[in-house]
């Protein structure tokens, strides 16, 4: 089990209050959390990456473990505390003001 | 006739605005979409619960919200939780929230740059969705205007977007540049009387209407002219604000330029101007009444850069004949340090009798009148800077 903390306005869409899990079969990437983050709550797609090409919205950063995982290869292995649920997926927005 | 309902999308969220037909007491519902940027809200003609409405982020990209009751919930068109997020192929599948340029050679010519604001080539990049205009016979068909600028049509009720991409590739497409707000489409209008006849525009590449559903389209610019871009006459690169049509008359089209007030006779074969002694002829919105199609509405704004009203006075003007001679209208409207915008799609008018005209203001009022404009009172005055406003009979 998986966590994804998500930011507020994406909680909203997802029609949650709190961390979302997701269950992920095989190697935890950052892809395939996300893929399962999209199944199961497909009003996010688009939202965190593009839909065609797949690339982050510029606008937002991963972290996990207090590690910034933005520019990490998506197919990397998340840290391991992340893959045990132990520690959460961080999805960040930018912090701006307007 | 029991109502009017009034849809605000503003850049914190969307609110909903009813009252019966007196027009006098009205119930203020929002926001909704709290903190997203909502740029359009509009109903169906035939279906006055079902409602479409955009919202967009800058962090979060486009999202196309319907509601099926009048606004009281909404949801994302989609696919629903668990379902495949691609086809078999690996391809993904379309979504409610998915925009994707057809640069197919089957479907429309292969076309991917337009020109950037220095004229160098620059990729066609999707951006939001700045216009919504359900069809005026099928609650499950909606038009979506676009920037980067393009048109895209849902048939589905939102779940899935193709673009008509006979748009971008009709041959001009490449010489299309933003303007400093954005490659947008801003306007769409489907003809009452023709449903092969849609008329679009561009900031800022100007106006564009198809005779055959959206697979062919050509520029109708004659009789523009544009002292800031190179070629003051050419078949494109106007930056058109805004039109508007009275559906008696789908023949006869009145524009807000950037400069200038417009107005056609043949569909937009040809334009002539109409601004007369309008103390500016720079403004966004344009409207037209609902049962006198020679009486026009536009709020003047003061530019080039300023864009706030002269002399720091809100005033509606009102022609009677078709444009050319206008009168101020003030009652009711802030007369001394004003100093909001009107965008482009915050007017609309009700048909009721007698016509009401609502718009809404940068600085978040949104006034209406009930008497076709000759007296105004705001709705709602602290609202987030107002983008759009539409306006729906209930019945």
């Amino acid at each position: 089990m998986i966590r994804v903390a998500l930011p507020y306005h994406l909680r909203t869409l997802a029609k949650v209050d709190d961390e979302v899990t997701v269950d992920v079969q095989g190697p935890v990437t950052l892809r395939a959390v996300l893929d399962a983050l999209e199944v199961r709550y497909p009003m996010l797609r688009g939202t965190i990456r593009d839909h065609v090409t797949g690339e982050r919205r510029p606008f937002l950063r991963f972290f996990a473990c207090e590690q910034d995982l933005s520019h990490e290869p998506t197919d990397a292995p998340l840290p391991d505390a992340v893959a045990s649920g132990a520690e959460p997926l961080l999805v960040i927005g930018a912090i701006a003001g307007g | 006739m029991s109502g009017v309902r009034v849809l605000v999308g503003t850049r914190k969220g969307a609110f909903i605005l009813t009252a019966d037909a007196k027009r006098e007491q009205w119930d203020v519902s929002g926001p909704h979409f709290a903190g997203w940027e909502l740029y359009h809200l509009k109903g169906s003609p035939v279906d006055s619960n079902r409602l479409y409405a955009s919202q967009s982020s800058g962090w979060f990209g486009q999202i196309i919200q319907r509601s099926d009751d009048g606004g009281k919930t909404w949801h994302q068109p989609g696919t629903p939780p668990g379902e495949p997020t691609t086809t078999p192929e690996g391809m993904p599948l379309a979504e409610s929230n998915k925009f994707v340029y057809d640069t197919s050679a089957e479907t429309g010519k292969p076309l991917t740059t337009h020109q950037w604001y220095d004229g160098t080539p620059h990729p066609w990049e999707f951006k939001r969705v700045w216009h919504l205009e359900p069809s005026l016979t099928d609650p499950d068909t909606v038009y979506a205007g676009v920037e980067d600028a393009a048109l895209f049509r849902s048939s589905d009720g939102g779940k899935t977007w193709q673009e008509l991409s006979g748009l971008r590739g009709h041959g001009t497409g490449p010489a299309w540049q933003p303007g400093a707000g954005g490659m947008c489409l801003h306007t769409i209008i489907l003809d009452p009387s023709d449903p092969n006849r849609i008329f679009i525009a561009i900031s800022s590449a100007g106006a564009f209407r198809t005779d055959d559903a959206g697979k062919t389209w050509r520029p109708i610019n004659q009789g523009l002219h544009s002292q800031y871009i190179p070629d003051p006459t050419a078949e494109v690169g106007h930056c058109v604000h805004h039109i508007a049509m009275n559906q008696s008359r789908p023949g006869v089209l009145f524009m807000q330029k950037h400069w200038d007030v417009m107005r056609s006779d043949d569909a937009g074969d040809s334009w002539h101007e109409i601004s007369g002694n309008l103390p500016t002829d720079f403004g966004f919105v344009i409207d037209v009444h609902a049962h006198e199609p020679e009486t026009l509405y536009v709020v003047p704004i003061k530019s080039d850069s300023e864009h706030y009203p002269p002399d720091g006075k809100l005033r509606v003007y009102r022609s009677r004949i078709g444009g050319n001679e206008w009168e101020a209208l003030t009652k009711g409207l802030p007369q001394s340090d004003c100093y909001v915008n009107v965008l482009r799609d915050a007017m609309a008018v009700d048909s009721l009798d007698s016509c009401g005209v609502y718009f809404g203001t940068t600085g978040g009022q949104v006034y209406a009148s009930r008497d076709a404009g000759d007296t105004w009172a705001p709705i709602v005055r602290d609202l987030p800077p107002v983008l759009s406003v539409e306006v729906q009979e209930l019945k």
